[in-house]
This record gives structure tokens, sequence and C-alpha cells, in this order.
């Protein structure tokens, strides 16, 4: 379980933002998580509970916005989601794709602040 | 005080993956071709590297470092070949960070000096045996090889996809088992199509041989072509 590396990174990083944009309180921490980043969300929310203690961000929640799979179909030329989160092929007419352009999201996108 | 949202947007693993562009950019003007092996425990990653390095080694200057939780013994199993091996105790870190390979390679407290990476033609990367957290980590490495053994199940590729969406070719490990396993062949190139469609697959044995030479020309043929094996699908790259 590779989480509590990913939530201290993610305390790291919030921390830092934080620092760069004076903000004193940070009330929630929000996160793109793909679907097939090889993350499990609970095992995240439970290790950002431990990471986030004496930093910071020691205040903050951390709120995982999930990012459906999505790839490019070679046949229908357009973007469309993943028959499912492992693979990548076209939901709409089931061919294979090798373009996957969304669900492998791991970043951090916003603070929440107080000022 | 009113609650506001400020965009960052930054990437969890920047820092990792800033550590990682720097060591790929520092082999490929060395020289120095990477490949990374990853698999489940057991899944046969020591053995078929000191095969590959015993036969690659008479030709190339080899070198690999090996990552596990605890003990030195496969760095020894590596170095019994003649190749350069160095060990990577995580601790209790379930896998490899580029940071990790770029300390080991300097050289710490328990190796003596710096790798002199334009004497290494091929450094191998053993990483901790593991299906789901390697996946996620950029070691710099040019190619990254998957491997499952046929005692495993073959629906493997769909339990853990990450991994194999990372990977650029899979080495099917203990073929000469295949048989008294009941190994389902077709059932594990079927999976392995479905979470990384095209996807390269190289059957082997350390037994009797198998699929060793072809392992050797595709990592000799890499070198020599430098960045040409880029794979087409990149689920790491691709955003």
């Amino acid at each position: 379980m590779h989480e509590l590396s990913i939530a201290l990174n993610i305390v790291e990083l919030a921390g830092e933002e934080a620092a760069r944009g004076g903000y004193t309180r940070v009330q929630a921490v929000h996160l793109r998580l793909g679907r097939a980043a090889g993350v499990v969300k609970e095992a995240l929310a439970s290790a950002y509970e431990l990471a986030r203690e004496g930093s910071a961000v020691a205040e903050s929640e951390l709120k995982i916005e999930e990012v459906a799979v999505q790839i490019f179909c070679p046949r229908c030329k357009v973007e469309r989601p993943a028959v499912s989160d492992v693979e990548p092929q076209c939901a709409d007419c089931g061919t294979s794709s090798t373009q996957v352009v969304a669900g492998r999201e791991l970043e951090v996108y916003a603070l929440e602040v107080l000022e | 005080m009113t609650p506001r949202l400020v965009e960052v947007r930054q990437q969890i693993l920047k820092k990792n993956d800033a550590t990682a562009r720097a060591l790929r950019e520092r082999f490929r003007q060395e020289g120095t071709f990477v490949v990374s092996l990853v698999s489940s425990p057991g899944a046969g990653k020591t053995s078929l590297l000191c095969e590959i390095l015993r036969r690659l080694g008479a030709e190339y200057r080899v070198s690999a470092l090996v990552g596990d939780l605890a003990t030195d013994n496969d760095a020894r199993r590596l170095a019994a070949t003649g190749a350069a091996v160095r060990q990577i105790v995580t601790g209790t870190v379930c896998h490899l960070e580029a940071a990790m390979v770029e300390r080991a390679l300097e050289g710490d407290a328990d190796f003596e000096q710096p790798w002199r990476l334009d004497e290494l033609d091929f450094l191998f990367i053993e990483n901790v045996g593991n299906l789901v957290c390697p996946a996620s980590y950029d070691l710099g490495e040019d190619l990254r090889l998957v491997l499952v053994s046929t005692t495993e199940g073959e629906d493997k590729p769909l339990k853990y996809p990450t991994i194999f969406h990372t990977a650029d070719v899979c080495v099917l490990t203990k073929m000469d088992l295949a048989d008294a396993a009941g190994f389902d062949r077709a059932a594990m190139l079927d999976a392995i199509g479905r979470v990384r469609p095209g996807m390269r697959v190289i059957e082997t044995s350390v037994r009797n041989g198998a699929g060793v030479v072809e392992l050797i020309e595709l990592v000799a043929r890499g070198r020599a072509c430098g960045a040409g094996l880029q794979p087409e699908t990149n689920f790491g790259t691709g955003l």
C-alpha cells in the first residue's frame, strides 16, 4: 500500500502551495484522482488523516474527485468513456484504443482557504 | 472570513517524476540503457535477471540494482553472475522511487563510491515484489518489464491493470511449469490484450532457456536504438 506515501506527498505539496500563496488556514485540499491511477480512494482518505497531523495543513479535509477513464476511439474519432476502468476499449463501439486521455490523474488541483 | 477556492494544479508525484526525468536524461547521455523488472513476489525476477546478466555480461558491461524490504540475498545472487550489483533496502517501503535509484548510484554509507555510468552499458532495476505500488513511480528506466509466472492466475492482468498499463513488455516466466500448473495460455494472452491492447509478450523459462535469447535481443536492440522503444500506449505519460 503506497497510499501513505501519496498522502505525505499531498500534505507536503499543499503546504508548499499554501506558503507560496500566504494562506495560513487551509480548510480543504481538492484532489483529482483517476480511477486507473492505482490508488485506492478509501485507503488514501484514511492515510491522509495520519499524514496531515502536525503539518501546515493539519486542519484540512481531503476532498477527492474521481476521474473516469476516457480513451480516444480510433474508430469513432472522438474521446469516449472506456468500457471499464481497466480495459481501454470504447464504451460505444468496443474498439481497442492505445490512447488513454483521462483516468490516471493524481493531482492536487485546488486549496480551499480561509482569508 | 470566507472560504475561497484557489486553483493550484500540481501533480502529486511531480518530485519523483522530475528526479526520474533527470535520471533518464543522464542515462541517455552516458549511454546506459535501463530496464526495470516488476512482478508479484516469487514470479522469478531474480532468477531471470541472473540469467540475463550472465548471458548479456559476456558482451556488455552490465549492472543491477535490486530493491527489497530487507536482506541483501538477492544482491548476492545477482552478484554471483559477475555483474556490478547494489541492494536497495527499502525498510517498510513497498516500492522503489526515483530518489532511491539516484542515491544507490551515488553511493552512501553502504557503498564506497558513485557508479560511473559511462562504464555501464546496461542497468537493470529489480523492483520490490509488488504488482500495485511500483506502477505509480517512474524510475527513469527506458523499458519496464512486467513478469507473470505460469503458477499465478491467468486473470492477474485484470486484477492489477495499472502495472500492465505502465509496463512496455510482459514476460511470462516458468513456462516449463505450464503443463504441471494447468496454465491456460490463451486465457492469459486474452487478459493481457484486454488491459493493454497490442502488448508484446515474451514466454520464458530459466530452466530450459526458452525466450531468454529473445529477451536479450530485445534489450540489446533497445540500447542500439536509444529511444526507439517507446511504447504506443503509455498510461503513465499520456496525460
